[in-house]
């Protein structure tokens, strides 16, 4: 099983509803996994700063000063927003590399849940309407995201293991299936010298699709590659800094929608999913094709 | 005419309702509003109802019907009418992977496509798709008819027993031991009685179509294999 939304605004005028609006389709989706749930959205970019959004079991031990003390190690102010177990910390753009090594050495036990100028992403353990109260989702304005609610098939229930995984700056994927030739294929991505957070097959094809982009391919380019290989049962959902993506496996046996209109495209594990949007009425409603690449950038 | 308003009443209040009337044979009408995708809607029907549906389904509406008359006026999730055992079930808009799945009996019209696995181990039912249907369509289909006045997707009819497949558009690839057949006055026939009650007649002519079925080499026993057994 497992839930997948996305939602890519073409209409501005919705974009203070994104998150509001990601939310409620995540939350639709809640019986297709209730394991851990978590959502990415974008907002902000090309404005010369950074964000680094970062995870902690211990909030209360490791965010407390923990803007000045990056400040002291990058040299420039630093914005920090908490938000439960996440904190995004804001940067200049040149100095988001500076600030990641700098975490490092200062927070070991903070993960880094997603950097680069649009991307924030927001997961952990628990129901979707739990996670997206904890982080506020409902508040957040933005022009595109995507969302999953995960019913854990292969690897740890944990907040590392949920989806959308982040394997490259303003990149993201999140994924209903499982892969079977993951391991394989991790070894191959360490030697290309990606690095790995867990031992999940999803991060292997965020990884994937993150080292094509890396490579100087497409995001078209990078999904199609994941129909040659990667195997196994995949419905793929790919956020970038300017849109987002969409490839299902040649088998498509993993459940996928879509809707389009003048102000939006939407994705949905199911219809139910997009059945609250403005004007779904009258939206083109499709089936994405299996082995098929869909993307929409701004 | 009974409507039922999905978003308030709730699904197991309606299938409820839907199976208390088994073994009735009065005829009635009942409509359901704000399906909005909802699973398993008017499932295990037993009685010679009409239900209306005002809007698109989720997984498995209709599935195991029998008797009834089921009319969705939007397009259908997942399983659609999966294991109907007889009555009909007519689809406005398009059904997504597995539609009539395993189904015995009884009618299933798609006025839009269907996606992968149309038929799949089908016994018995009959299916008019008006446009196309998705790849591995009618895999292991045992008996019953599918008429498709689209293209077929790949893999038609892998594995194919004694069901009868027609379609008058492209067929991307046909599965193994499936092979085009000669049309006979008797499938033209058929393809004609389908095409009338499938509500297609006005769009397609019997004459159209091609035949596809069985070479019925996979599932008979062949001596020449016998060591290998």
């Amino acid at each position: 099983m497992c839930g997948i939304v996305g939602l890519f605004l073409k209409d501005a005028s919705l974009e203070p509803k994104l998150g509001a609006m990601l939310a409620d389709m995540l939350i639709t989706m809640t019986d297709r996994g209730p394991d851990s749930a978590g959502i990415a959205i974008y907002s902000g970019a090309g404005q010369g700063r950074a964000k680094l959004t970062v995870q902690s079991a211990h909030p209360g031990r490791d965010f407390p000063n923990l803007d000045a003390d990056l400040k002291d190690a990058i040299g420039t102010p630093v914005l920090m927003l908490i938000k439960d177990t996440h904190a995004v910390l804001e940067v200049p753009m040149g100095q988001l590399e500076a600030a990641r090594s700098a975490l490092t050495h200062l927070r070991p036990e903070v993960k880094v849940m997603s950097a680069g100028e649009g991307i924030e992403i927001f997961k952990e353990v628990g129901l979707p309407k739990d996670v997206a109260a904890r982080f506020g989702i409902s508040k957040m304005g933005g022009t595109h995201g995507i969302g999953h609610t995960r019913m854990a098939t292969e690897s740890a229930v944990t907040t590392m293991g949920a989806h959308p995984f982040s394997t490259g700056n303003d990149q993201c994927l999140v994924h209903n299936g499982s892969l079977s030739n993951h391991n394989g294929v991790r070894r191959e991505l360490k030697r290309l010298g990606m690095t790995f957070e867990t031992e999940n097959d999803t991060e292997v094809g965020a990884a994937f699709i993150s080292h094509k982009l890396q490579s100087g391919d497409t995001l078209g380019h990078a999904l199609e590659a994941t129909l040659t290989d990667l195997d196994g049962f995949f419905t793929f959902v790919v956020g970038t800094k300017n849109g987002f993506g969409v490839v299902r496996d040649p088998i498509a046996c993993k459940p996928a929608v879509m809707a389009e209109t003048d102000q939006y495209v939407a994705f949905g594990s199911e219809y139910r999913a997009l059945v609250n949007l403005p004007g779904i009425d009258t939206a083109r409603i499709w089936e994405p094709e299996p082995a098929t690449v869909y993307f929409w950038e701004r | 005419m009974q409507t039922f308003d999905l978003s308030k009443d709730g699904l197991r209040a309606l299938n409820s309702s839907l199976h208390a009337l088994k073994g009735q044979t009065n005829m009635t009408a009942w409509e359901v509003i704000n399906p909005k995708g909802a699973h398993a809607i008017a499932a295990g029907v037993d009685a010679p109802v009409e239900i209306t549906v005002r809007g698109s389904t989720g997984y498995y509406c209709a599935g195991m019907n029998k008797q009834a008359s089921i009319f969705i006026k939007g397009s259908a999730g997942p399983g659609v009418a999966e294991n109907m055992m007889s009555g009909k079930v007519v689809i406005d808009g398009d059904a997504s992977q597995y539609a009539g799945a395993t189904g015995r009996g009884g009618l299933l019209v798609i006025k839009g496509n269907a996606s992968s696995r149309c038929g799949i181990s089908m016994k018995g039912i009959e299916i008019v798709v008006h446009g196309n249907i998705g790849h591995m369509s009618c895999f292991m289909a045992q008996s019953g008819a599918v008429v498709v006045l689209g293209d077929a997707g790949e893999a038609l009819g892998d594995s194919l027993y004694e069901a009868r497949l027609f379609v008058r558009g492209k067929v991307k690839s046909l599965g193994a031991d499936c092979i085009e057949k000669e049309m006979r006055p008797e499938h033209f026939a058929m393809v004609e009685d389908l095409l009338r009650r499938g509500e297609a007649d006005h769009k397609a002519k019997p004459e159209q179509f091609r035949r596809y079925g069985s070479a019925r080499k996979l599932y008979t026993f062949n001596i020449d294999n016998a060591a290998a057994y």
